[in-house]
């Protein structure tokens, strides 16, 4: 029977580390899937988990009452879902619903969490992961609020 | 330094604010000819004249194709041309892009917004060579799914097998299914070598900021990234000073400049 031991292991989150690691993960792992349209979290879930998608994409969205769900990132195979599970209160911000059929690697943040308490190490490995991850979601952030295609506000002379 | 008279042969929306126009010269027998990333100063003939990048095919150059978006009173009133009316043309001015030293290597192309109009024109020259090239690969990000221009040849080239083409928008609501977030999140997925592709960007300068620090991450040189610059071109041959970026002249020295040449002015406010 397959395990899900090489699927986190192959995921580019996981590139080079200590096999170790892995084994330790392995508990708090398990294989999901979603069919297209539907939610893999809601807006203000209490965030226990995180996704390493394998196949398809996932839409991230934000609700506005007169807009409908705004998407404002889609992330696909080879990607993470989920980083607020790092810092409390681990409550999800938007919706994440699948566009087409999605396989992940779902991982228990809670059991994670606890491994955590014994073992920093694995702690300090995983954030070193995460943290260039959220370094970049940050940055694509910025250049959209910037909304750096908009028409001009003011009149130009051209 | 005299514009030559142009007609207006077809004009057409391509969004809610950018048009394309096409021009045929009063003397056809003057001919005309342009490179890929080169401009024309366009004369609204009593309100103003304007520097817009040619958007049609340089092998055909002929009829003049011109697509840009109404952003004050010269571009309202070339949007307001109707078929038959005359307009005046300086130009070609200004340097284009790296289509002939880009033989060999993998191309890039990175659009953002607006930004695809002038990199069209490289984009039908690689395609018309194909062989000479490696891999193609045209990344576009616009503001929303009704802000992108040229949609039907956009299919046309996704539906292609022997160029990658990446879509995304900044934010999208309702039946849009394709990518979602900023252009240079292509960047890490697009199929090219790094050390072989010469990359041409154009879009917002913030946008081409964080395009070259992405193409430098994954390995592009940044003497190989080519970016268009814009700036207050008046008199499209570098005497007039209005578009004068440290040493040079956009309108004569670019738009299309080998980035680390820029490196030093970009991001001085006083320049």
């Amino acid at each position: 029977m397959e395990t899900i031991e090489p699927l986190l292991a192959e995921h580019p989150i996981f590139q080079g580390i200590d096999p170790k690691y892995i084994s330790l993960m392995v508990g708090c792992a398990s294989n999901v899937r979603f069919n297209a349209g539907e939610f893999i979290v809601h807006d203000g879930d209490k965030d226990n988990e995180f996704y390493l998608i394998r196949h398809g994409t996932v839409a991230l969205d934000v609700y506005s009452p007169t807009k409908g769900p705004i998407t404002f990132l889609t992330l696909g195979p080879g990607e993470v879902m989920g980083w607020e599970w790092l810092v409390p209160p681990y409550q999800t911000q938007g919706d994440a619903r699948a566009l087409d059929l999605v396989r992940a690697v779902k991982i228990d943040a809670t059991c994670l969490r606890a491994k955590f308490e014994h073992d920093h190490e694995l702690e300090l490995e995983l954030l070193k992961r995460f943290v260039p991850i959220i370094t970049e979601r940050l940055k694509a952030l910025t250049i959209q609020l910037l909304d750096v295609y908009a028409p001009r506000t003011h009149k130009s002379t051209f | 330094m005299t514009p030559r008279p142009f007609r207006v042969k077809r004009t057409y929306p391509e969004t809610e604010d950018t048009f394309t126009l096409e021009l045929e010269p009063e003397r056809p027998e003057e001919g005309f000819s342009f490179a890929a990333g080169q401009f024309n100063m366009l004369y609204a003939y009593g309100v103003g004249e304007v520097p817009i990048s040619i958007s049609g095919d340089p092998l055909k150059p002929l009829p003049l194709v011109h697509t840009t978006r109404s952003v004050g009173l010269v571009t309202e009133a070339l949007r307001r041309l109707k078929k038959g009316d005359l307009i005046g043309v300086r130009g070609p001015f200004g340097t284009s892009w790296p289509v002939i030293p880009a033989r060999g290597s993998d191309v890039v192309i990175v659009a953002g917004g607006i930004g695809l109009a002038p990199l069209r024109p490289a984009l039908y020259h690689v395609l018309r060579n194909r062989e000479e090239y490696g891999q193609i690969a045209l990344l576009y990000g616009t503001r929303t799914p009704n802000d992108m221009l040229f949609t039907k040849e956009l299919e046309q080239w996704r539906g292609r097998f022997d160029m990658e083409v990446g879509i995304t928008v900044d934010r999208a609501t309702g039946s849009w299914r394709g990518n979602v977030g900023v252009v240079t999140r292509l960047i890490t997925r697009a199929p090219f070598d790094a050390q072989n592709t010469v990359a041409m960007v154009c879009g917002p300068e913030i946008m081409m900021r964080y395009t070259v620090m992405e193409l430098t991450k994954r390995g592009v040189p940044e003497g190989r990234v080519y970016v268009s610059m814009e700036r207050n071109m008046k008199c499209g041959i570098g005497l007039c000073g209005h578009c004068q970026f440290g040493p040079s002249f956009i309108c004569k020295d670019g738009p299309v400049y080998p980035h680390d040449v820029l490196t030093p002015w970009l991001r001085r406010w006083e320049v």
